[in-house]
């Protein structure tokens, strides 16, 4: 799509749209950086409960993207996280606040996990990597594209898990009665289970593509040098999905909980000793 | 006492904060490659768990008594990242061993959604403090052994040969799979045990 030289408005409209759509499938923030595990398998049971904390974390990811860019030039940058944490907490108060008070049942259902909204690498990840150093339109649309990235892989896997361990979507019948349901699925083991084959099903469709559609990534390619200077560090599209399985988990999470700093040594001086 | 022994014992093998509840997965699944970090990361979140509840229990007090309830996330984030940067400062003066052992944990404990967890869950079960306490105690306990347990299994896995697409996360998260089925044998253990 990008095969000829691009004038400075088209490339402008180009970036934006890269802005919002990398995070829906490139890079995914679950599927693709490993990161907001822990509400993707804790309220994953069912769809409801999917769409409700994906659209909860979604609207905290555009409103702190757009707070922590406005602010951007204010906070020092010694003090960035605490500011950063401090910013995200206000919005996840409002967000409890919200849904305490119109959607009763669905704070049931997210219990301890909506004010953990805090603590998901997601958003304080956006807010270092791109917010912080994006202005507020950009970052809305990033927050966007990455909370609609977390919403899609949420639904998607509740869904599965839904249909599989009680044979319902959205709490309506859609497997026959006659069917068993796999009481395992809606279990911790079962939300493991599925977000592994969730992955391994991601890893395969994106082998599948690198296979038939070299120049798609060639295009990609000379996209990314038309806007150097966007950089956000896990922008690599074409070694993307080697790093993942190489990398830990939290490897593209900046932030202090990140192990980034732990697991390659880990890993390294591990596996040296493990033959002794 | 039966009842202290209830709530820690249901902490660490009944509700298991990775296993069961879900809190921690990070850490659980990054710094489980070895069996000792993994026992200095447990190690290290039972002692912020327990510090962080300490200290949040009683600030819930005073945001209750002043009406204000509702900052309680926001209260409990900045206390807990104030908690551990100044245990990280108290450890490194008076303990150097045990900042040796612990320190390079601590910063990554602050974003730990564990901790956090721990906090707001004995406010939310309406525990006394010391119930509150205890279940902190629990809770880091069963962590740690959830580490420990699962970095055993890792070493496994990692010499395994699974099919291209499983390698990495999706073949970990299957082991998790299997670790977590195992700890739903625990379920009616402590009710039995203690007959609540």
């Amino acid at each position: 799509m990008a095969q000829r030289t691009l004038p400075g408005a088209d490339a402008a409209a180009l970036r934006k749209r890269d802005t919002f759509s990398k995070g829906l499938l490139t890079e995914n923030p679950v599927l693709r950086q490993m990161l907001g595990l822990c509400p993707m398998l804790a309220v994953s049971t069912a769809v409801s409960n999917g769409v409700g904390m994906g659209v909860a974390t979604t609207f905290v990811l555009v409103c702190s993207g757009v707070a922590v860019s406005l602010l951007r030039n204010v906070i020092p940058s010694s003090v960035r996280i605490p500011a950063f944490i401090t910013i995200i907490a206000s919005f996840v108060t409002l967000v409890m606040m919200a849904v305490e008070a119109y959607l009763p049942a669905l704070d049931e259902a997210l219990g301890i996990y909506l004010p953990l909204i805090v603590v998901n690498c997601i958003v304080l990840g956006r807010a270092e990597v791109f917010a912080s150093k994006h202005s507020p339109g950009q970052a809305a649309l990033d927050g966007l594209g990455m909370g609609l990235g977390f919403t899609g892989a949420l639904v998607l896997m509740s869904a599965v898990r839904e249909l599989l361990g009680a044979g319902t979507l959205l709490g309506v019948q859609v497997l026959p009665t006659f069917v068993e349901p796999m009481l395992v699925m809606v279990t911790p083991a079962g939300g493991f289970a599925v977000l592994g084959l969730l992955i391994a099903l991601s890893v395969w469709f994106e082998q599948r593509g690198a296979r038939t559609s070299d120049e798609r990534f060639d295009a990609m390619a000379q996209e990314g040098e038309a806007e150097t200077g966007q950089g956000a560090p896990a922008e690599a599209p074409a070694g993307g999905q080697a790093n993942m399985q190489e990398d830990s988990p939290c490897a593209a999470c900046p932030l202090p909980c990140g192990n980034a700093n732990l697991t390659p040594t880990a890993a390294t001086s591990g596996s040296d000793r493990r033959g002794a | 006492m039966a009842a202290y022994a209830a709530i820690l014992f249901s902490m660490i093998l009944v509700n298991n904060f990775v296993l069961v509840k879900f809190l921690g997965i990070c850490p659980f699944l990054g710094v489980s490659k070895r069996l000792d970090s993994a026992a200095g990361m447990g190690a290290a979140v039972t002692l912020v768990m327990v510090l962080a509840t300490a200290v949040a229990w009683p600030t819930q007090q005073v945001l209750d008594a002043w009406g204000l309830g509702y900052l309680q996330t926001i209260a409990f984030i900045i206390v807990i990242a104030t908690l551990v940067q100044l245990l990280e400062m108290v450890l490194k003066r008076f303990l150097p061993p045990l900042y040796d052992s612990l320190g390079v944990y601590l910063p990554l404990i602050t974003t730990n959604c564990a901790v956090l967890g721990v906090a707001i869950l004995s406010i939310d079960e309406g525990y006394t403090y010391p119930e509150a306490l205890v279940a902190a105690l629990g809770a880091g306990l069963g962590f740690l052994l959830a580490m420990v347990l699962f970095s055993g299994v890792r070493r496994r896995v990692e010499e395994a040969d699974p099919p291209q697409v499983f390698r990495g996360m999706p073949i970990t998260l299957i082991a998790a799979a299997i670790v977590a089925l195992s700890f739903m044998g625990f379920s009616g253990v402590v009710d039995n045990l203690f007959g609540m």
